[in-house]
């Protein structure tokens, strides 16, 4: 695949595994109809459908008839939130959080906002995670909590399913945003509402899961048809579903060989970096967290510059820095566990990665990071 | 106090500034940051953590800028 040897950005997308090409072709020659039709090729495209629904609930941890295919993990996380604050109005407006969620999940609090209801971001402490007690506390009475299983910035997992617990006890239902542990890791139990994206376990783009658990209420805030049991409007993409089925349970199969292999070479990212770049800060939790990813941060850098020489040599990767983004403020997850913003680089690794893409990246990056504080005149402050 | 004057400049200048000047005072006394980048409300108390000076909190300039206080500890 053409790019890929340097591709060292999996958290925002990986390339098509190669049973998911395989499927997609497949399905898009065989799956073409409308699932909804009565006729023969709407029952085959129905088949697909199905069959595609019954691999990702299994691999879910879910019912077939609890998941629903989306247009992506936004909207999958957009379509959780609102729906589940609109399916519990009678206890309440009030969305607790965590300070860390992905964008999707705060804009969707935004909106929830703009229509008069309150949101609560949960601090997270230095490794950006939320305590357990703490969440659960500011959680009591809600009419909807949110925790991610992990961290898309830096990689630190989630007490999800401690969480959970406590929620389930206090009666308040809580969405999970799995986008980037779906596939690599087991989903922590107890969740009422689970949203994920397929293009982060090799699937296909445009293709999310929002998955709903029997019993939770769930109001769909959006005008509906009769797909996809009134989740999901419009026509089904089929072809891409198939795909990320295939995908996901190729993933899930692979998944303890790969995390074994891929924790490796994150774990020296984090020590050869740590050693041989001077005022480097890496951040996230050391031992709880994602097998795949890795980020720090570099003293007196300019985040853009770096990914600028990075992207030179034929590495990409990504930045939670302010000059790195379009509003020019920093990275809410940085901001939230109070560590360095600038100079800031997400390293996250994928099945096509390989030992010698690591050891490249670790050869170029501590003089790309010399001469940058060279000649911002910075050496030795 | 010093107030370093970094108003209309972006990250990591406001830190390399204060990292240049912080040994214009003695240690035990205090230096002041004025940055309107939102980044160096993050980035100074970081600083100050990873080379063990204190951080004292922020203050307002009369122009609404924030204005951000350190003290020298080494």
């Amino acid at each position: 695949v053409s790019g890929v040897s340097g591709y060292l950005d999996a958290a925002a997308g990986v390339p098509l595994h190669p049973v998911a090409a395989q499927a997609l072709a497949a399905a898009l020659a065989d799956g073409w109809a409308d699932p909804a039709k009565l006729y023969g090729a709407g029952r085959r495209a129905r088949l697909l459908l199905d069959g595609a629904r019954e691999a990702i609930a299994e691999v879910l941890g879910a019912r077939p008839d609890e998941v629903t295919f989306c247009a992506s993990g936004t909207q999958a996380a957009h379509l959780a939130v609102l729906g589940g604050l609109a399916g519990r109005r009678r206890a309440g407006t009030r969305f607790v959080h965590s300070a860390v969620e992905h964008s999707c999940v705060l804009h969707a609090a935004e909106r929830h906002v703009a229509a008069g209801g309150t949101a609560v971001g949960v601090p997270v402490d230095r490794d950006g995670r939320v305590g357990a007690a703490a969440f659960a506390a500011a959680a009591d009475g809600a009419a909807l909590a949110s925790l991610m299983t992990a961290n898309h910035e830096v990689g630190t997992l989630q007490p999800v399913a401690e969480v959970a617990d406590a929620c389930r006890a206090r009666g308040v239902p809580l969405h999970t945003d799995a986008a980037q542990s779906a596939g690599r890791l087991p989903i922590p139990p107890g969740w009422s509402l689970l949203s994920a994206s397929a293009h982060k376990w090799g699937g296909p783009p445009g293709v999310g899961i929002l998955a709903i658990r029997t019993g939770t209420r769930w109001q769909n805030p959006l005008p509906t048809d009769e797909r996809e049991r009134g989740r999901v409007p419009g026509f089904e993409n089929v072809p891409a579903a198939v795909a990320a089925a295939a995908a996901l349970q190729a993933v899930a199969a692979e998944s303890a060989g790969e995390n074994a292999r891929l924790s490796t070479l994150t774990a020296r990212i984090r020590t050869r970096v740590a050693a041989a770049v001077p005022d480097v800060e890496v951040v996230g939790h050391p031992e709880d967290r994602l097998p795949h990813l890795v980020t720090f941060s570099c003293l007196y850098v300019d985040g853009e510059a770096l990914l600028h020489e990075l992207d030179r040599r034929g590495f990409a990767v990504s930045s939670g820095s302010s000059c790195t983004s379009s509003t020019l403020t920093p990275s809410h997850v940085l901001e939230a566990m109070g560590v360095l913003s600038h100079g800031n680089v997400r390293v996250s690794l994928h099945r096509d990665t390989r030992e010698d893409d690591v050891d490249r990246f670790l050869a170029v990056l501590p003089p790309i990071v010399r001469d940058l504080r060279t000649r911002a005149g910075v050496n030795g402050l | 106090v010093i107030i370093l004057d970094q108003r209309g400049r972006r990250c990591p200048l406001p830190v390399i500034e204060l990292a240049r000047h912080i040994g214009d005072v003695p240690v035990g006394a205090s230096i002041a940051v004025a940055a309107d980048d939102p980044a160096a409300r993050l980035d100074i108390p970081a600083w100050c953590r990873m080379r063990g000076h204190g951080y004292e909190g922020e203050s307002a300039a009369g122009d609404g800028v924030p204005v951000y206080r350190v003290t020298r500890l080494r």
